[in-house]
């Protein structure tokens, strides 16, 4: 079966895609890297982020949300579209508390890694210490808000492939968090250590207990190779 | 809980068809009986629905009238929006809350009245107002809300408070409202007579193709603020796939400044249903939904009785005016306090038993909106002026206003001004003959369009309300010579950071920072560079927020640094002593020093 392919192009270059396909998608699958925290392949995009945000025609779109059309002119590696990318990192990390040098997810930790892979060093922006809450209720899984980015992951992963909507977004603007579905803990609710739900934190607010240290620091996954370089090989 | 508490939370649920869809239905009814959606009422209500707690607790933590802990019998709501305080809503605040004994966010000991404060709720030509319950009580004094509280105390039930009586509908015995009107001029679209039922009669003689045309060829755009042609709007919907499509219209008008749905509602309800009707039949929908703002909701009784009569006379239902097969009514759902629900797919979150977080677009409302469903959100104005297009012929729309706007506009004019109040004027109108029919030539600045619009200096006065220049959705806030600008601009800033959703980060976290930043140069502490901060984060929100609310969130700050830099200028100074002005070392040392038992060697006082 042939689909029907289009053309378009990011930074000049010209890359395939198939209709009805993101500009994310496309560009992936030509190993063209499009920095990202919020999305995640299998998931619905949440498009929250906006750590993917491109030029598209001369508009900014969340290139995990945009869908790919034929002839566009999509701006991503541009000085102004990571002026802006860097901005975001830095204000997901000034939001909440997050501190690299004793966090186990550290080199494995996508915000730590787009950072890096912006060339962020410490934030331009200042902290705002909000005083955030933990859950260790659960017997297999650690809750630690102080770390959420609120990505929507877990929301989703939770709802649409566990089945079991454990997760939803309570509050609003900076009041907005993460709620479980019980009166208050997550040991109340039927979430599962083989939950999809449990895999999916960009970050280290939802940590499997008891295997933190499993791999040490300088072996994980980000001490090896920046972010994206596994979809760069492809090209 | 009690067994009979139980049951009535599932009464309610039970009177909306145990339906999620109809969520906000639910929870408004559960508020409005137990003074709060406690956790235990939360499981109960998504037990019926086949929902989760959470959900349910996701929906009732994001609207600001909503409550998970317990509030009053009567819960007192100030106005604390920047026209109010021009007006003396401080004062006002003081006397509320001495008079009660209790401060802001606090309800009484006897746990009869909660007093809050609530951003603008679509009064601020009778400014300074409260919403008492559902009553808006306007043009407070300090002597008036002693009286009110007094009278409270004696009978917690707010509609028998004697607040006086408004003007035209408002005292209509389903509305009797101290609300007025105050229209002050009257223009050749809306504010007119006009031949009521004429425009869905001739709508109804052509194709709805042809309704889509005419409506193209007048070249209406939407009223709202975004300036969408409507046309266009009602031929996606009409041309996009749907065994369902939905007319809403977008009565949460919530912009600061804004009130001039609030007068349509309660005099042009007939335009506006009419309107909603021909855009139903022109899109192929059988479903209106009219979204009234929870601050409106003293109108929701009355505007359903006017709902009914049309019903009656066959001008909704089954088979409207004998035509076959063209079967149209609509509902009334209540918003809950959420400046958000008027961006339109919000708007549509919100309908649906949600939060009232915006959708992913693509796709647009147009192709998937309420329900997934082909949808069509027209603005009240919107579907009032194209019930007129359809009346007269567009040929008429079109030779009033200008060339590429045509029709005219319906303002709110509030502020520093002698008559705040309505006004249609003809797009083409200038900003300085605005000013001089409602009393404010000496102005110092104009926010046109709310704080998601622009801070005018006079220098641009001459300017005109239009799409190609100075678009609005009918806000306009008048500043006189000895307003604290930069002061207004911070309370902008407070009521972005408190409305945003949350969704995206660049809105969620850049307003805070925005706002903060600000705060340090109007203590005196910034510098030169914090102007260029300022802009650059301004722009970064700007750029990369998901809807409109990011989108133009960082407006009073950049137009204010465009229009009224000296402001800043004034404020700013390069650091003597090479130390960031915000940085107290004393301060910093406290602790270290007060473990150390000694005074630092390096930085003494």
């Amino acid at each position: 079966m042939s689909e029907k392919m289009i053309t378009f192009k990011i930074d000049g270059v010209e890359i395939k895609a198939k209709v009805g396909q993101t500009i994310m998608q496309a560009a992936d699958e030509a190993g063209v890297y499009i920095p990202r925290l919020c999305y995640l392949k299998d998931l619905t995009p949440h498009g929250s982020c906006r750590v993917c945000t491109v030029k598209v025609n001369g508009r900014c779109q969340t290139a995990c949300t945009e869908p790919a059309v034929d002839g566009a002119e999509v701006e991503n590696k541009t000085e102004e579209i990571e002026g802006i990318r860097r901005d975001i990192v830095d204000m997901l990390f000034v939001e909440g508390n997050h501190f690299c040098m004793f966090c186990e997810k550290s080199g494995n930790c996508e915000l730590q890694a787009e950072a890096y892979r912006l060339s962020i060093c410490a934030p331009k922006f200042p902290y705002l210490f909000p005083a955030r809450d933990l859950d260790g209720t659960h017997p297999d899984i650690f809750i630690d808000r102080n770390r959420c980015i609120l990505c929507g992951r877990c929301v989703n992963a939770s709802r649409d492939v566990d089945g079991k909507t454990v997760f939803e977004f309570v509050g609003r603007g900076s009041e907005k968090k993460v709620a479980v579905n019980a009166d208050a803990n997550l040991g109340d609710t039927n979430m599962a250590i083989t939950d999809k739900a449990a895999d999916v934190c960009p970050v280290g607010a939802i940590i499997k207990k008891r295997v933190g240290f499993a791999v040490p620091v300088g072996k994980r996954i980000y001490d090896e190779k920046p972010i994206g370089s596994d979809i760069e090989a492809k090209s | 809980m009690s067994d009979s508490l139980q049951q009535k939370i599932q009464e309610i649920c039970q009177s909306s068809n145990n339906d999620r869809v109809r969520m906000m239905d639910i929870v408004q009814g559960v508020q409005k009986e137990l003074g709060c959606v406690s956790s235990e009422a939360m499981s109960i209500i998504a037990k019926a629905t086949k929902s989760h707690h959470v959900e349910v607790e996701s929906v009732v933590s994001f609207y600001s009238f909503l409550s998970k802990e317990q509030k009053g019998k009567t819960v007192i709501r100030l106005c604390n929006d920047t026209v109010d305080r021009m007006k003396g809503c401080e004062k006002v605040a003081e006397a509320l809350s001495s008079e009660l004994g209790i401060g802001f966010s606090e309800t009484t000991a006897d746990g009869k009245i909660t007093l809050e404060y609530t951003p603008c709720i679509g009064m601020c030509d009778q400014a300074p107002a409260a919403l008492i319950n559902d009553v808006v009580a306007p043009s407070l004094t300090v002597e008036k809300v002693k009286e009110i509280v007094q009278n409270l105390k004696k009978d917690a039930d707010p509609s028998k408070l004697s607040l006086g009586i408004g003007d035209g509908n408002n005292v209509d015995s389903l509305v009797r409202s101290a609300v007025k009107n105050n229209i002050l001029k009257t223009g050749d679209v809306i504010f007119t007579d006009n031949e009521s039922g004429k425009g869905l009669e001739n709508a109804l003689a052509l194709k709805p193709e042809e309704v889509v045309e005419a409506v193209k060829v007048s070249k209406l755009r939407g009223r709202g603020g975004a300036g969408f042609p409507t046309g266009l709007k009602w031929q996606f919907t009409r041309s996009a796939e749907g065994k369902e499509k939905f007319v809403i219209c977008n009565a949460d008008e919530g912009e600061p400044g804004t009130f001039k749905d609030r007068v349509l509602l309660t005099e042009k309800f007939d335009l506006l249903f009419e309107g909603m009707t021909i855009a139903g039949y022109a899109i192929g929908a059988a479903t209106g939904i009219l979204y009234l703002r929870g601050e409106y909701v003293y109108l929701k009784k009355f505007l359903e009785a006017k709902l009914q009569e049309r019903r009656d006379q066959g001008l909704l239902g089954d088979s409207i005016k004998g035509k076959d097969g063209f079967n149209f009514d609509i509902r009334i759902q209540s918003g809950s306090g959420a400046y958000i629900c008027g961006e339109e797919s919000a708007l549509i979150s919100s309908c649906e038993g949600l939060r009232g977080d915006p959708k992913t677009r693509p796709p647009f409302p147009a192709q998937k909106g309420y329900l997934a469903s082909p949808t069509s959100v027209n603005n009240v104005e919107t579907l009032c002026s194209a019930t007129r297009i359809l009346e007269k012929g567009s040929d008429w729309f079109l030779s009033i206003g200008s060339r590429e706007s045509s029709g005219t506009k319906v303002l709110s004019i509030s502020g520093y001004c002698k008559n705040p109040g309505i006004y249609e004027v003809p797009f083409g109108t200038k900003v300085f003959d605005l000013l001089k029919e409602v009393g404010a030539e000496d102005a110092k600045a104009v926010l046109v369009a709310g704080p998601s619009g622009q801070f005018i200096a006079p220098n641009e006065f001459s300017r005109v309300i239009c799409f190609s220049d100075l678009g609005t959705g009918g806000a306009i806030i008048v500043f006189g010579p000895k307003c604290d600008l930069l002061k207004a601009v911070h309370e902008y800033m407070e009521f972005f950071v408190e409305e945003s959703c949350g969704y995206c980060t660049p809105c969620r976290v850049g307003n805070v920072l925005l706002k903060k930043k600000l705060e340090e140069i109007m203590e005196g502490n910034g510098q030169p560079a914090d102007l260029d901060y300022l802009q650059s984060l301004g722009e970064s929100v700007k750029k990369s927020s998901r809807c409109g609310l990011g989108q133009t969130s960082p407006n009073p700050i950049l137009t204010t640094l465009k229009n009224f830099k000296p402001l800043y200028e004034a404020l700013v100074k390069v650091s003597e002593d090479g130390m960031q002005p915000t940085f107290d070392i004393r301060a910093a040392l406290g602790d270290a020093e007060q473990a150390a038992e000694r005074k630092s060697v390096l930085y003494t006082d």
